[in-house]
């Protein structure tokens, strides 16, 4: 008993030793989406600052707008931008700006699974649109079989398989459908959540696979990243030039460069449907949502210098994670726009 | 609490004489003082429960108000929140588990009790005690890669050959949906079934048993008639606990049951249960009124189960006294 006693006080002892020399520990929550990629990044920074920890809580994009709004974490993460609302929630609360940093970019493909199909499906807007609206109910659909010569659809009923969980996926997914339909832009419009006109909710990207892989003639839509790493099938979509794309992390660069030209000061941007011939069509940047003001200089300098190593030197850790890397004219951009926090 | 401490002391003839501050001195006093604020926690922290979720839907509940029960709409981009199709997927997924749970767990725990030799009895509670305590994501997990491939190939395929006019086996057959959900339920509550009947079954007097026989009643006869009308209101204790898990299985039932707001008399069709769209949607919900109405869901959730719960106590109330009245026939 007296052994494990001390054993214990001895481990304490040690946790605040560790705890006092990491002088300085931030703290964010936000978007799930690219915590793989943050939590590599924090590890590193750490590596290279032992005296700065970040500390990052995955618990949804709202959740990170939500807590960073409240003052309870030092940044926030999401993987959709805050909208002039919820800007204003925060101007109004203290009294100074928020700043978005996109950090990298993420896509979402369309995966299916037809039994005797094992080619790559290539996908309108059209169709895809037509699908989620309930409208195209069967494979062999002109819309679907128009660009696909050759292939033998089946006349079976598409199952439409969605996420149940709020997510910047759907949030991704619907922004585009919105972009490309009117008709999806009046009757549904884009969101984490939205009121889907048809199909099965799975919770999570595995939950979405999971459901499309055990149901013939299943089709929904998941995170590139999931879909490389689980070597799922997943189709080509016809982009803003007219070219089948199949997502690759290139793509999605391309996408981010194509939208770079018309990019407001704020970042907040959408890259769906980005213009430009190679650039993959439902892309999205995933932002740090960072305070423009800080009454402690030591996090203001410590956060500032993560952000400038961040789009610099961690820009390499981010392909081998399957994430694509941000366009140069983005990185100049944000190394100007750090200037603004203070 | 009180007619406990009353009685309690007054059965010593000492105690009562005793001035409070030597039962202060001696200790009575404290435990006493100790255990009344354990037991007025839980009073407390139901309180705080209702409270909180009373203050955090003040923006739903007054924009909706008693129409939040009727409205069949979901869309958190309109700003339109209804808890109709929740409360419909909560009350037929824990209702088709009861239909199958209760049968089996019954039947399960009268063998258990009665029948079976009593080192089976005890090998068979350890198992069943095991399974009540397998955490319910492993339940889900179950019920996606087993039972919906099994019912999406088999058993609705099967029940809608045979079964098919009848409005509850029509649709596709996708594997999910309330029949799913509701037999990944009856999966999960029937060990609590079984565990609580099968100690209320043995704790029923010796003599009842023998009574029944000496008066020329077979086995079954004594059970059947004698012991289990003896023991009607543990089982139906057991029974609403189990409806208690039912109604607020969140991670089994979000996996099996389609998460698809739909209201549908077919039992094939893809539902939602109040607490998987809760835990679903709270995470990512902005704005003011989203999470509000997430929140007034958990007080429907709250206000289902309080309902029930009154509603069993009645039930055991009217039924433990027919059970003893047969008893004492």
């Amino acid at each position: 008993m007296k052994r494990i006693a001390a054993v214990l006080l001895a481990g304490l002892g040690l946790a605040l030793a560790v705890l006092a020399a990491n002088a300085l520990t931030i703290t964010g929550a936000g978007a799930s989406f690219p915590y793989p990629m943050y939590s590599k990044w924090f590890d590193e920074y750490h590596k290279k600052d032992t005296n700065i920890e970040i500390n990052y809580q995955s618990i949804g994009s709202g959740g990170g707008i939500k807590q960073v709004t409240e003052g309870t974490v030092d940044f926030g993460a999401s993987d959709g931008p805050m909208n002039d609302d919820q800007l204003k929630a925060f101007q109004d609360k203290h009294g100074f700006a928020i700043l978005h940093f996109p950090t990298v970019l993420g896509a979402v493909v369309p995966t299916y699974n037809i039994p005797g199909v094992t080619t790559d499906l290539n996908f309108t807007p059209e169709a895809l649109s037509g699908i989620f609206l309930g409208k195209i109910t069967k494979w062999n659909d002109p819309a679907i079989a128009g660009a696909n010569k050759g292939v033998n659809l089946p006349g079976n009923d598409i199952v439409v398989v969605h996420r149940s969980d709020g997510s910047g996926t759907t949030y991704i997914w619907t922004d585009y459908l919105s972009k490309i339909s009117d008709d999806w832009k009046n009757k549904v419009g884009k969101g984490a959540s939205v009121n889907w006109p048809v199909g099965l909710g799975g919770k999570g990207n595995e939950g979405v696979a999971g459901l499309v892989k055990q149901t013939a003639n299943g089709f929904g839509y998941v995170e590139l990243i999931y879909a490389i790493q689980n070597k799922m099938p997943y189709g080509t979509v016809k982009n803003s030039s007219g070219a089948f794309i199949k997502a690759d992390l290139a793509g999605v660069t391309a996408a981010a460069a194509g939208a770079a030209k018309s990019m407001p000061d704020d970042f907040r941007v959408s890259i769906t449907n980005a213009p430009g011939k190679a650039a993959y069509p439902i892309s999205s940047f995933t932002w740090l949502l960072i305070p423009s003001k800080f009454s402690d200089a030591s996090k203001r300098d410590a956060i500032k210098g993560f952000v400038k190593w961040m789009l610099a030197d961690g820009q390499n850790y981010t392909e081998p994670l399957s994430y694509a890397k941000l366009p140069k004219e983005v990185v100049a951009k944000e190394m100007k726009a750090l200037d603004g926090i203070q | 609490m009180s007619t406990s401490s009353t009685t309690l002391p007054s059965s010593g003839p000492l105690v009562g004489s005793r001035s409070f501050l030597s039962r202060l001195r001696e200790g009575d006093e404290i435990v006493r003082l100790i255990t009344f604020l354990f037991a007025a926690s839980v009073v407390l922290i139901t309180l705080l429960l209702v409270f909180e979720l009373w203050q955090g839907s003040v923006l739903a509940r007054h924009k909706f108000g008693f129409a939040f029960f009727a409205t069949r709409v979901w869309d958190p981009n309109a700003g339109e929140f209804g808890a109709l199709p929740f409360i419909f997927g909560t009350l037929v997924t824990s209702i088709v588990a009861l239909l199958i749970a209760v049968p089996l767990g019954i039947g399960a725990a009268i063998f258990l009790a009665e029948l079976a030799p009593a080192r089976v009895s005890d090998t068979l509670e350890f198992f069943i005690d095991l399974l009540a305590a397998v955490p319910s994501v492993i339940y889900g997990l179950l019920g996606f890669l087993f039972v919906v491939p099994l019912m999406r190939d088999y058993i609705q395929p099967r029940l809608k050959d045979t079964l098919g006019f009848l409005p509850f086996f029509k649709g596709p057959a996708y594997g999910i949906g309330f029949l799913t959900a509701g037999i990944v339920l009856a999966i999960m509550v029937i060990p609590y079934i079984i565990s609580v009947s099968r100690e209320v079954l043995l704790s029923v007097p010796r003599d009842q048993r023998e009574a029944a026989l000496a008066l020329g009643s077979t086995r079954w006869e004594s059970t059947w008639k004698v012991v289990v009308p003896f023991a009607r209101a543990g089982i139906m204790g057991s029974i609403f606990l189990a409806l208690a898990r039912a109604l607020g299985e969140t991670m089994a039932v979000t996996m099996v049951i389609g998460n698809t707001p739909a209201i549908s008399a077919s039992l094939f069709s893809p539902g939602y249960s109040i607490a998987a769209v809760i835990a679903n949607e709270f995470s990512e919900a902005t704005g003011d009124l989203y999470p509000q109405a997430l929140i007034e869901l958990g007080l429907v959730l709250f206000l289902l189960t309080f309902i029930l719960n009154g509603l069993a106590r009645i039930l055991i109330l009217a039924t433990s006294q027919r059970g003893s009245g047969m008893g004492n026939a």
